[in-house]
């Protein structure tokens, strides 16, 4: 199936491979081939997949296997850290030009999402960089591709500058770079046409707005669903115009985005920032150890530590460790711990960084329902102390009580004790086969972590 | 008979306008593709594991996919044992053999024509992720019908992304056709049914509903593109008659999770392929048509108004491999 993760791939490769203290060529050979399709089925170009594995394969073989690592893991250590390599440390600083206006250009495919990449960028710089943008529409071809960008203007209450559509590319940016000059804009940001990377006509038509704007920063914006073909796109944009760095956008969906590793590999440009939705305050800077995980399907599972690292106290997270496996975990822990995870962020947002959690069944899609969870809050909270600790002591009474307290029906409450109780049995069952260094295949066994 | 002769006669059938434009359309594709095959010819002279591993890599370029590029070549192993086939050359015939079949699979090598109500009004639905060209298909889809005879009204149901409804305007005006449209934010399901009560009113043939692009994991999204089609049912009995989904043919494997999701929500009933005029092959509709039987209807091959033109996996798979059935004798002749 396409859209396996990874990890769920190697689960079998890795059981193989157990327990050796040395990592031989048959061991990366087997690891290697399961690397290579994970990535041809994220997009990644074929022909950097197979640069990349010819590396793998040479700094692997004959590595000591570290003491906390299988050698099915050590191969996956290395993978992940020559592909964080490939993509390239942060790199979300924008140019700023000695003498203002910097000028920044948007280019890409259709539909890749320049003219909102524009509004979000223009919006970012005002936000982060307290800059004072101007926006140009130089795209005289589509449709209404003016009046979008100034509707965004207008959402934004920001000048968009434009000629309408009878007026040159190259006119209109030039008369724009006056006009921001004047205004005292520090920032243009130039919105052009989406054009086919083969389509001489329109490649020098950006080329000549290139000469007369001189750009401190050249965009190219990819749609990070992008198949094989990246490669020819990104390798054409910028051996014409030299681009100077990338936006990958619609990165808020499914797709794995492999596309990025090729850009990157083709042209060697970082990947400056990502597209997150739809919404103008959705770009955010790129983090290309995140990338490196999603692309192999493991999950954002850095990004969910460093979230979880954020918020949670580290000396209570031992705590409540060390209830777990005692068992002694209360309602009061559990309100607790569900206080910490919604300052996290939107759950269903937390459960689709879980490595694995988009192929356990009912995960996937799965719409956290915030108000079911403020429901269970003011249950517990309509508990009493004694209650919450030893939830045993419920009766009939007491769970009217409670209901009436917290707005729910009685069966609510019957149903969230029945939950409480399964899941400290779980917590238990999961405990100690942790203790005996066993893992049971779930949700918790997070085999390269 | 060949297969490339089979191919080369069913193509000569069809009006040379048509398959031209398809050629035309399709050079890059071809050029690119069919230059790679004649390298990989000419390369291997035998049938070997290095040729079937290039051969792999060209597939899998194409975004065909893995799994179905993986079965392929397996079966195309099996094939040139069982044929005894030693002559790189024949390989490549069996390949595009291969193609048309997995397309097809065992339903009638047809072009799949737009399933329209002959008397009263039929509704087409347009759904697809952001930035596919689902309004410029419109446009192009509208000018067809029109240049057929039709009366055709527009929908502008994308209310959401900014200047999506003047863009449809455009479109409406340039080909001559009316739009119904609401303002900016309003609700989508509102404005095709108006469009719908417009469309009765004026007894227009068929109505094309533009919706705002959706990324496909978005539940909410797409509970609002299942509220839409279901407001189509209501008011129009079959309807809709079509639901065509945009495919960019740059996407890559994304695109199978596109064509499964957008189906659950509104039961798609054909593919648009967008942009084939660029470099990428679109290769992924294979796979889709293979494993969810939704056929490919029309492809979007420039940016003209006249630029749509219907699928056909042969004129396809020709497109792909033209210039190698070109280099082969015409075998009818010399009977």
């Amino acid at each position: 199936m396409a859209f396996e993760g990874l990890a769920d791939r190697l689960q079998k490769t890795i059981q193989k491979v157990k327990g050796k203290g040395k990592v031989t060529e048959a061991d990366v050979k087997e690891m290697t081939r399961e690397v290579r399709l994970a990535l041809l089925e994220a997009d990644v170009n074929f022909k950097v997949v197979k640069d990349f594995i010819k590396r793998v394969k040479e700094r692997a073989i004959g590595q000591e296997v570290m003491d906390s690592l299988t050698p099915g893991q050590q191969v996956i250590k290395v993978v992940k850290e020559e592909l964080s390599d490939l993509m390239g440390g942060e790199q979300s600083k924008i140019a700023v030009a000695n003498k203002p206006p910097t000028v920044i250009m948007m280019v890409g495919l259709q539909g890749a999402g320049k003219t909102t990449t524009t509004g979000k960028l223009a919006n970012l710089l005002r936000k982060k960089n307290n800059r004072n943008p101007m926006l140009v529409a130089a795209d005289v071809y589509r449709p209404a591709a003016i009046n979008q960008l100034e509707t965004l203007g207008k959402q934004l209450d920001m000048p968009v500058f434009s000629l309408g559509t009878e007026a040159n590319p190259v006119d209109i940016a030039k008369q724009a770079i006056d006009k921001a000059k004047e205004e005292h804009h520090d920032y243009v940001i130039i919105d052009t046409a989406g054009r086919l990377h083969v389509d001489e006509q329109l490649m020098d038509e950006l080329q000549n707005i290139k000469e007369v704007t001189t750009p401190d920063e050249i965009f190219l914006v990819v749609d990070s669903m992008t198949g094989q073909d990246a490669v020819n796109v990104a390798e054409s944009f910028d051996e014409q115009l030299d681009i100077s760095g990338v936006v990958l956008t619609k990165l808020d969906g499914d797709t794995r985005g492999g596309a990025a590793i090729s850009i990157k590999a083709v042209t060697g440009k970082p990947i400056k920032y990502a597209g997150m939705g739809e919404k103008l305050d959705e770009l955010e800077a790129f983090h290309p150890e995140r990338m490196a995980s999603r692309i192999l399907g493991m999950g954002d599972v850095l990004s969910l530590i460093e979230k979880a690292q954020d918020n949670v106290d580290e000396k209570q997270a031992k705590e409540l460790e060390e209830k777990m496996r005692s068992a002694s975990f209360t309602f009061e822990d559990f309100l607790e711990q569900m206080q910490q995870v919604k300052n996290m962020g939107p759950l269903d947002e937390l459960i689709n960084m879980m490595p694995g959690a988009n192929k356990m069944k009912g995960m996937k899609n799965l719409q956290v329902d915030e108000k079911q969870i403020s429901h269970v809050e003011a249950i517990i909270q309509s508990m009493t102390k004694k209650e919450r600790i030893d939830p045993g002591i419920m009766n009939a009474s007491r769970k009217r009580r409670i209901a009436k307290g917290s707005g729910t029906s009685v069966s609510e409450v019957n149903r969230l004790l029945k939950q409480f109780d399964e899941m400290k049995k779980m917590m238990k069952q999961m405990t100690n086969t942790s203790k005996k260094g066993k893992k049971k295949k779930g949700l918790m066994n997070f085999p390269f972590m | 008979m060949s297969f490339f002769q089979k191919l080369k006669d069913k193509i000569s059938k069809q009006t040379e306008q048509v398959s031209d434009k398809f050629k035309d359309g399709l050079t890059k594709t071809r050029d690119s593709f069919a230059t790679k095959m004649n390298d990989l010819v000419a390369k291997y002279r035998k049938v070997d594991e290095d040729f079937f591993e290039e051969l792999e890599e060209i597939l899998i370029s194409a975004d065909v996919g893995v799994e179905t590029v993986m079965e392929l070549i397996e079966e195309l192993e099996m094939e040139v044992k069982r044929r005894n086939i030693k002559e790189t050359t024949e390989v490549v015939e069996v390949i595009s053999e291969k193609l048309v079949e997995i397309y097809y699979g065992d339903a009638e090598e047809e072009v799949e024509e737009l399933k329209l109500n002959q008397e009263g009004l039929s509704v087409i639905l347009f759904v697809g992720v952001n930035g596919v060209g689902k309004t410029t298909t419109i446009g192009k889809l509208a000018h067809r019908l029109k240049e057929e005879g039709k009366t055709v009204m527009l929908a502008a149901g994308d209310t959401f992304r900014a200047g999506a409804i003047e863009q449809l305007d455009v479109w409406g005006e340039r080909v001559g056709v009316e739009v119904i449209k609401h303002n900016e934010g309003s609700d989508p399901a509102a404005v095709i049914y108006d469009g719908i009560q417009a469309a009765k009113s004026r007894k227009a043939d068929v109505l094309l509903c533009d919706t705002a692009g959706r990324l496909q994991n978005k539940v909410n999204l797409m509970n609002e593109l299942a509220k839409v089609k279901r407001v189509i049912s209501r008011e129009v009995p079959d309807a809709p008659h079509e639901v065509l989904l945009v495919l960019d043919a740059t996407t890559g494997q994304n695109a199978m999770s596109q064509a499964k999701t957008f189906s659950d929500a509104t039961d798609v009933s054909g593919i648009v392929l967008s942009k084939l005029d660029g470099t990428a092959k679109g290769g992924i509709v294979l796979a889709i048509r293979n494993e969810l039987s939704i056929p490919v209807k029309y492809v979007g091959l420039g940016e003209k108004v006249a630029d749509l033109q219907p699928f056909d996996a042969n004129s396809f798979v020709y497109g792909l491999f033209a210039d190698i059935i070109e280099q082969q004798p015409d075998t009818n002749e010399e009977q």
